[in-house]
């Protein structure tokens, strides 16, 4: 029997909130979605071992980390995790480097200075080693501590909205490296954030709750291409499709294949034939019958539409299948009516080149 | 300094000195676990332990002498069984010493337990997280966090046990060379004709020993500020 790379099943009672958290998740990266309140937190920490209420089984691969029907309950120190926390919770009293070695030094592993400097080297703290914590800028602090994170060796990393304490330009300085440690190690991540963006760009598997339930799990595509999936309100909600670099134009514009069709995106420092994932906001999306002529608007797909939402609200959320994948676009319901659209009517999606952010731009996945 | 002070005054500075420093050494690792243990830990008779603790601070000090008189005077049940071991401690400096450490623990067991209430408990778990066991996340990060505490609890207890008086004279008397510590010996000197001049000698030595200990407090704690902040 093949095990899942990681298991979680929990319930957990309390006189306030109710958890009843049931996913089994392939290897990569799977996001724990949901808004605050969701039950995000006790689950990572249920699987970290730092609650201790919730009952249920945790697994990672074959190593059951709880299991309270067969009374096991491996206390935090022995899970093996690399726990990447929402503050740095660096040590203050030791250097960065003290602080990047601290997993080892505690459980007297032999010294790997090999390990150490390849981490040192891809999150680019070398400068930092012989600072105290408190002479980091945030998203150094935030660096060091995925570094401290990644040098215990985990079985499993452990990541609670580690962006969320710093601005944008920090967000997409850190962003890049969790890329890199899903497609570069094989070690499963459990990644819990309330941001869309991030899970597009990060997202394998997508485990989306909702007052301490599972109310969606499947690829970020699946659930971020489903339009009545709107954990962040209708104005959060954006497709997400795979695409791959073609050429870099001489006037800054970046010319990328998705499944077929052109997009053209101010320039992405990629190089040609790296594959991306995209996502495109609902609300950037133009909806029109006929191929539109006459545009400043560069990008046209042309789609069939395969579903249309309606809630209470005004707006309308249309999904269309084009060669590019699913792309979501929000109307309103009256120029839903006006314009006929219908469910197998053909339809072309008007997306401004400049619309799609370059900080929902990432790295596909394998 | 021998040459200002005279043998008897001497001999009360070195003795209050070696009482003070050991009642230090020996209550400082038993103050760090209760304080660790009130701080941290829940467990029945929680209070009952707090309440203990803090009674040598509110009990009148010749009551708190009294009573261990009682308990390790020749006729006690502690002091026969330290008596047949040969380790009596009834009016000998080791009793001064354990007198001292008693009356200075409540003070040490304040100041540890608030700094290590103030350690940040999410540092604890992060070093939990990275494989520390419960002993060891307490040596590498509660206890070298709490330094600063921990110090002043220290200083706090040496001073408290320079200074102890009505628990160990009730106790261990008043025998010069054998139990007659520097607050005694001032005692003493004010108690005869003529011994203000002596008495002052010591009052001074007394001011120059608090002083020293607590200016010493005050390097250290500012190192580990620095150090903490990262000059």
């Amino acid at each position: 029997m093949t095990h899942p790379a990681l298991s979680v099943h929990l319930k957990q009672d309390r006189d306030t909130f109710a958890l009843d958290v049931s996913f089994d998740a392939p290897s990569g990266l799977t996001v724990l979605f949901g808004a605050s309140g969701s039950g995000k937190t006790s689950v990572i920490d249920a699987v970290a071992g730092l609650g201790t209420s919730a009952t249920g089984q945790v697994a990672v691969g074959d190593q059951v980390l709880m299991d309270t029907a067969r009374k096991i309950h491996l206390p935090p120190h022995k899970r093996r995790l690399g726990y990447i926390f929402q503050d740095d919770r660096l040590f203050p009293h030791l250097s960065v480097a003290r602080n990047l070695d601290y997993a080892r030094w505690i459980t007297r592993q032999p010294k790997d200075q090999k390990a150490f400097d390849r981490v040192v080297e891809m999150l680019g703290i070398g400068s930092l080693l012989p600072r105290r914590p408190a002479r980091l800028s945030g998203g150094e602090k935030q660096r060091v501590a995925i570094g401290r994170a990644l040098l215990a060796r985990p079985k499993l990393i452990l990541a609670d909205e580690p962006l969320s304490a710093l601005d944008d330009a920090r967000k997409a300085e850190i962003l890049p490296y969790f890329e890199r440690l899903r497609d570069e190690s094989d070690v499963p991540i459990l990644y819990v954030t309330h941001a869309a963006t991030e899970v597009a760009r990060l997202a394998t598997t997508v485990v989306a709750l909702a007052a301490g339930r599972v109310i969606r799990q499947g690829t970020a595509a699946e659930v971020l291409g489903d339009p009545s999936f709107t954990p962040g309100g209708l104005r959060d909600i954006g497709a997400v499709i795979e695409a791959q670099v073609l050429t870099h134009h001489a006037d800054g514009l970046t010319e990328l294949d998705a499944g077929g069709l052109p997009l053209l995106l101010p320039q992405v420092v990629r190089s040609v034939g790296d594959k991306l994932r995209l996502r495109i906001a609902a609300q950037d999306v133009i909806l029109s019958k006929t191929r539109p002529e006459g545009m400043s608007a560069l990008n046209i797909l042309p789609g069939t539409i395969a579903d249309i939402q309606t809630s209470d609200g005004p707006g309308a959320v249309v999904s269309l299948d084009t060669a590019a994948g699913r792309v979501l676009a929000r109307v309103t319901k009256r120029s839903a009516q006006a314009m006929g659209l219908q469910p197998g009517g053909s339809i072309f999606a008007v997306v401004k080149s400049v619309a799609v952010a370059p900080g929902d731009v990432g790295t596909a996945s394998r | 300094m021998t040459g200002w002070l005279g043998p008897q005054e001497w001999q009360a500075v070195a003795l209050s000195l070696k009482v003070a420093f050991w009642a230090t050494v020996f209550s400082l690792p038993l103050a760090i676990l209760v304080s660790h243990a009130l701080a941290r830990w829940d467990f029945p008779g929680k209070q009952a332990v707090n309440g203990l603790v803090h009674l040598p601070l509110i009990l009148p000090p010749v009551v708190t002498g009294y009573l261990l008189l009682l308990m390790f005077g020749a006729n006690g049940p502690g002091g026969r069984v330290l008596e047949t071991l040969g380790m009596g401690i009834a009016f000998r400096w080791t009793g001064a010493a354990l007198a001292a450490a008693i009356m200075g623990f409540p003070l040490m067991v304040r100041a540890i337990r608030l700094s290590i209430e103030a350690v940040d408990q999410r540092l604890e778990q992060a070093a939990a997280t990275l494989g520390a066991s419960r002993l060891s996340v307490f040596a590498t990060v509660t206890l070298p966090l709490a330094l600063p505490g921990i110090l002043t609890g220290t200083i706090l207890g040496f001073a408290k046990a320079m200074g102890e008086f009505g628990a160990t004279i009730t106790f261990v008397s008043n025998i010069p060379g054998q139990t007659q510590t520097l607050p005694s010996a001032i005692y003493s000197f004010l108690q005869v004709p003529g011994g203000e001049t002596e008495a002052m000698r010591l009052v001074i030595v007394s001011i120059f020993v608090a002083m020293a200990a607590l200016i010493l407090s005050e390097v250290f704690a500012r190192r580990i500020a620095n150090r903490m902040a990262g000059a």
